[in-house]
């Protein structure tokens, strides 16, 4: 799939004219023309970047598209930069044996999200992991506990502003 | 957006309107059947599993927040610690993402030593799932015949790397240094006799009664929950998810190899052992393939800013020294950006999902290890079945804390 395509693309334009019959680019544009805020093609890898609110419904079309397994979700800090959370999920598509991340930016003042475990159940311990270590809210999980730290733990380790060596 | 949901683990499990029947059992964390530090809450009716809470984080030791205070070089040693069963192809899944990173080409003959050493990494890591999940079931001799041919491999990594276990072995451009001479000879030597080994505890456990009925029909999981789950690995495609990253997404030159993909769709743990000993024997062939094609040439690649020179040029040319004084104090820049590196590990999709913002340490390393996804399986493949076959469950998706819990 991506095999054709090797040289970088960045942004939506580019990658709308560079690659235009990507299964997963149909099945977003298929599903809201504006929907795509963003697009990059870097690297063997294609990125495709949506509004925080539009994650399930985005990840839907994705489904049905073809992309059929959840394999990873996680988050990055970019503290500090506004907005402050990254977070990329990475589909697989085991019919066109292709993998793609689809990206959301979230801001600091209300880290929360729509929890994507009513698309795929394994991105429970997922998001269990992203809350516990980055303190990102996942409305409608199932069980939304830390998972790796003790229940009575202060603090996300993995942001950016908690000290390496922990609070002394 | 609605409140979070959330129950506390020791008053959770008991079922409504059964309190009195159903009993809530405690299992691990020191439990040897949970391969580590796994603690299982159960609800149980009489001897069946009503419902079950996997309690996992006993190791947790922060390595991706370690990792971002890091050199990029300095990483691979903790990776090492991650699946401590399979260490050479975590070094090759992060080795492989930073070299994705910095687009950078390595020689044939570093390739190639890496996929000969991933395979054995494999063997490794399913000997041991063999010999623990045979003795949970109650047949402790195998447990010793697959432990004398793990000894061998590791006495190999120990050759190739000075560790037994913890190798870091592969650097990010090639290898730490050429394999030292008598190794190949002594891998073919190991492979020659290997196949036959594996009818030996195929002889032992194939045949056996008591070991076909604990495990034929045990731990059910349909394709679709696997899909659902995220199931990967030798447990998925016992569910009949005809996937391996090796052939369907090939990394380090994987597409140069002939090996078949063994697949089943019976769903149980019996599949899944049955499988697991094919994918050795095919192992083996990538092994004997990779012997046989072997590449000359150098083990590093042509890249003075990354790879640390050879210690004589670093001690006869200054610029060597120069470089080698530059990567050990301030490690090298890669180009920002961001990849997500997938290879096939011995228990499933191991992926690196590594971030860079154009400095010599990573913004973020994240890791997905194939155990973590496994484990949010193990109240399906439990439910209702007796006390026991979680036992056999467990032993069947070859669990590895180290790398549940990171």
């Amino acid at each position: 799939m991506a095999d054709a395509q090797t040289k970088a693309l960045a942004g939506k334009a580019a990658v709308l004219e560079g690659m235009p019959d990507h299964p997963a680019v149909k099945a977003l544009l298929a599903w809201k023309a504006e929907g795509l805020a963003d697009a990059r093609f870097d690297r063997g890898e294609l990125t495709l970047t949506v509004d925080k609110d539009d994650i399930v419904p985005a990840l839907r079309a994705l489904q049905a598209g073809g992309y059929d397994f959840f394999e990873d979700m996680t988050a990055v800090d970019w503290y500090p930069s506004v907005p402050r959370f990254q977070l990329s999920y990475h589909i697989l598509s085991h019919g066109y044996r292709d993998r793609i991340r689809l990206r959301a930016m979230v801001d600091e003042a209300d880290p929360a999200v729509e929890s994507i475990t009513s698309i795929w159940q394994g991105a429970n311990y997922f998001e269990r992991e992203v809350f516990d270590l980055f303190g990102i809210r996942f409305a409608r999980h199932p069980n939304l506990r830390r998972i790796l730290l003790p229940d009575d733990w202060k603090g996300h380790p993995l942001r950016k502003d908690y000290p390496v060596e922990g609070y002394r | 957006m609605p409140d979070i949901v959330g129950t506390p683990i020791l008053e959770a499990p008991v079922a409504e309107g059964a309190k009195d029947q159903h009993m809530v059992l405690n299992m691990g964390p020191q439990h040897p059947s949970t391969h580590g530090v796994l603690r299982l809450v159960l609800e149980i009716d009489g001897e069946i599993v009503v419902r079950l809470y996997p309690e996992i984080g006993y190791l947790h030791t922060g390595i991706e927040k370690t990792c971002e205070a890091k050199f990029y070089q300095q990483v691979i040693p903790l990776t090492d610690r991650i699946d401590y069963l399979g260490p050479m192809a975590n070094n090759l899944c992060y080795c492989l993402a930073v070299e994705k990173l910095l687009e950078l080409e390595i020689p044939e003959r570093a390739v190639w030593i890496r996929v000969l050493l991933t395979e054995l990494t494999r063997l490794n890591s399913h000997l041991i799932w063999l010999g623990t999940h045979a003795m949970d079931i109650g047949a402790l001799t195998v447990f010793l015949y697959t432990f004398r041919e793990r000894e061998e491999i590791l006495r190999m990594f120990e050759m190739v790397s000075g560790q037994r276990m913890m190798t870091s072995y592969f650097r990010i451009g090639g290898l730490a240094m050429e394999p030292p001479l008598g190794l190949l000879e002594r891998i073919q030597a190991f492979i020659k006799t290997f196949p036959e080994k594996i009818d030996e505890y195929s002889n032992l456990l194939t045949g056996n009664p008591i070991f076909f009925r604990r495990l034929k029909g045990v731990g059910h999981l349909s394709k679709e929950d696997a899909i659902s789950l995220g199931v990967t690995g030798p447990v998925a495609r016992a569910s009949g998810i005809d996937f391996d990253n090796r052939r369907d997404a090939p990394y380090s030159s994987y597409e140069k190899f002939q090996f078949n993909v063994p697949v089943s769709t019976d769903c149980d743990v019996w599949a899944r052992y049955l499988l697991r000993l094919e994918e050795m024997r095919q192992s083996v062939r990538i092994i004997q393939q990779a012997l046989d094609g072997m590449p000359g040439g150098p083990v590093k690649a042509n890249a003075p800013k990354i790879v640390l020179p050879d210690r004589e040029a670093m001690k006869t040319q200054m610029e060597s020294l120069i470089h080698h004084f530059k990567i050990v104090t301030e490690g090298f820049a890669v180009p920002a950006g961001e990849v997500f590196q997938c290879i096939e590990s011995g228990h499933g999709t191991m992926g690196y999902y590594v971030v860079s913002d154009g400095t010599a340490k990573p913004w973020r390393v994240h890791m997905r290890y194939p155990g973590f996804a496994t484990l949010q399986a193990l109240e399906v493949m439990c439910k209702g079945r007796l006390l026991a076959d979680v036992v056999a469950v467990i032993g069947s998706i070859d669990i590895v804390l180290g790398e549940i819990d990171r």
